[in-house]
């Protein structure tokens, strides 16, 4: 196990974790790392994704808005909740599966506490007509900053045709005809690759 | 009403129970692409229709208050569980629907990363980037087209598009406008 363990942790093994292009910087600590999943998380009303992107792209600068777009991209694509997976992809890009599990722990623990308090005293309020107005004022910000993280994402990428196609098709699939996420990922996933493939052809830019 | 929402619940359930319900959230992990509000339909046919386990309306409240509240939105499940069995039900749900998951996710991020510069890898980033990015508007837009029957809600959408995209202003300013301007009954 401690072997295990050390082979885990070795710096070389976080090379297959560690595809940086350039020098950005690194978590200090798993308990940095703790720390800074608690509090975006902690800040996440009406979703986490929004206080994602800023925390590790804009604040901390673990990952370039590429990487981050990468990881969300893959986290997307697997089962379970994105904004944990991507959690998971960034613990263990620095620290293993030692940093993995931190940052999963980090992303849930404080937030399931504060859900379940929230719970029994929502219980005793939620017909309330103010607390519901103060809800939707709260939706539709909630809104708004997912809608912006969405564009400032979508800013970074390049500038071809086929691919704002291939992103408006996603949104109007998924946002305004209501498919399955399946069915959606299913139809685009595998045109959109098989296009990659084709423009991947030559050797690395 | 809302008493009866908290005594309602906690440890009814059989260790069978409680087994299957583990076993059932599992088998969604594996399947809850796109997140676990997806696969909510689901359990809401599994827990509610077919156990009864708990009521439609506990089961709505769970939802809507896990999206009211900072942190992932899969917190819900906990709270569905909890609602079902108690402390012993909220983590058979919890665990259950992040472990196969989590594992996947754990194992294909490392073949991601080793393969990186693989013309199969490096075509499905480029390919899956834009698909990320979309879905990430369609989920913005989703709750924006839920709560924004009215203008005034929409023209608050937009107000925090432009002050996010233009400003450094921490959103948490937003959030809590909005939660004041909803308060003050502004947005009525």
């Amino acid at each position: 196990m401690g072997a295990i363990a050390a082979e885990l942790t070795d710096p070389k093994d976080n090379a297959v974790s560690g595809d940086l292009a350039v020098a950005l910087p690194r978590p200090s600590s798993l308990l940095d790392l703790f720390v800074t999943f608690t509090s975006l998380a902690l800040h996440g009303f009406g979703g986490v994704l929004p206080w994602a992107q800023r925390a590790l792209v804009e604040q901390k600068r673990w990952l370039a808005r590429d990487d981050f777009v990468e990881l969300l991209a893959f986290a997307q694509l697997l089962p379970g909740p994105n904004v944990v997976n991507l959690a998971l992809m960034v613990g263990d890009r620095f620290f293993a599966w030692r940093g993995a599990v931190v940052s999963l722990a980090g992303m849930l623990l404080l937030p399931a506490a504060l859900v379940m308090t929230m719970f029994l005293i929502y219980a005793q309020w939620s017909e309330h007509p103010v607390v519901r107005q103060a809800m939707a004022g709260m939706a539709a910000v909630a809104a708004g900053l997912i809608l912006a993280t969405a564009l400032k994402l979508a800013l970074s990428q390049r500038k071809r045709l086929r691919w704002l196609l291939f992103g408006a098709a996603a949104f109007v699939m998924v946002g305004v005809l209501k498919l399955p996420m399946l069915t959606t990922l299913a139809l685009l996933i595998p045109v959109a690759v098989l296009i990659a493939w084709q423009v991947e052809r030559g050797p690395l830019p | 009403m809302n008493g009866a929402l908290l005594s309602a619940s906690t440890g009814t359930m059989s260790g069978a129970d409680l087994l299957a319900l583990f076993s059932h959230f599992m088998l969604l992990s594996v399947l809850s692409v796109g997140g676990a509000l997806a696969a909510s339909p689901e359990m809401h046919r599994y827990m509610v229709e077919e156990h009864r386990w708990l009521s439609h309306q506990q089961f709505v409240d769970g939802i809507t208050l896990a999206q009211a509240a900072p942190g992932p939105n899969i917190l819900f499940v906990m709270l569905l569980g909890w609602q079902a069995g108690g402390w012993l039900g909220a983590a058979a749900t919890s665990v259950g629907i992040l472990l196969p998951s989590s594992l996947m996710t754990f194992y294909a991020n490392r073949w991601r990363a080793a393969n990186h510069t693989t013309r199969l890898v490096r075509a499905i980033r480029l390919g899956l980037s834009p698909i990320a990015i979309g879905l990430t508007g369609a989920a913005g837009w989703i709750i924006a087209s839920n709560n924004n029957i009215n203008i005034k809600l929409m023209l608050l959408t937009a107000v925090t598009i432009v002050v996010v995209l233009r400003t450094r202003l921490n959103p948490l300013w937003l959030i809590g406008m909005g939660a004041l301007l909803g308060t003050a009954g502004i947005l009525a």
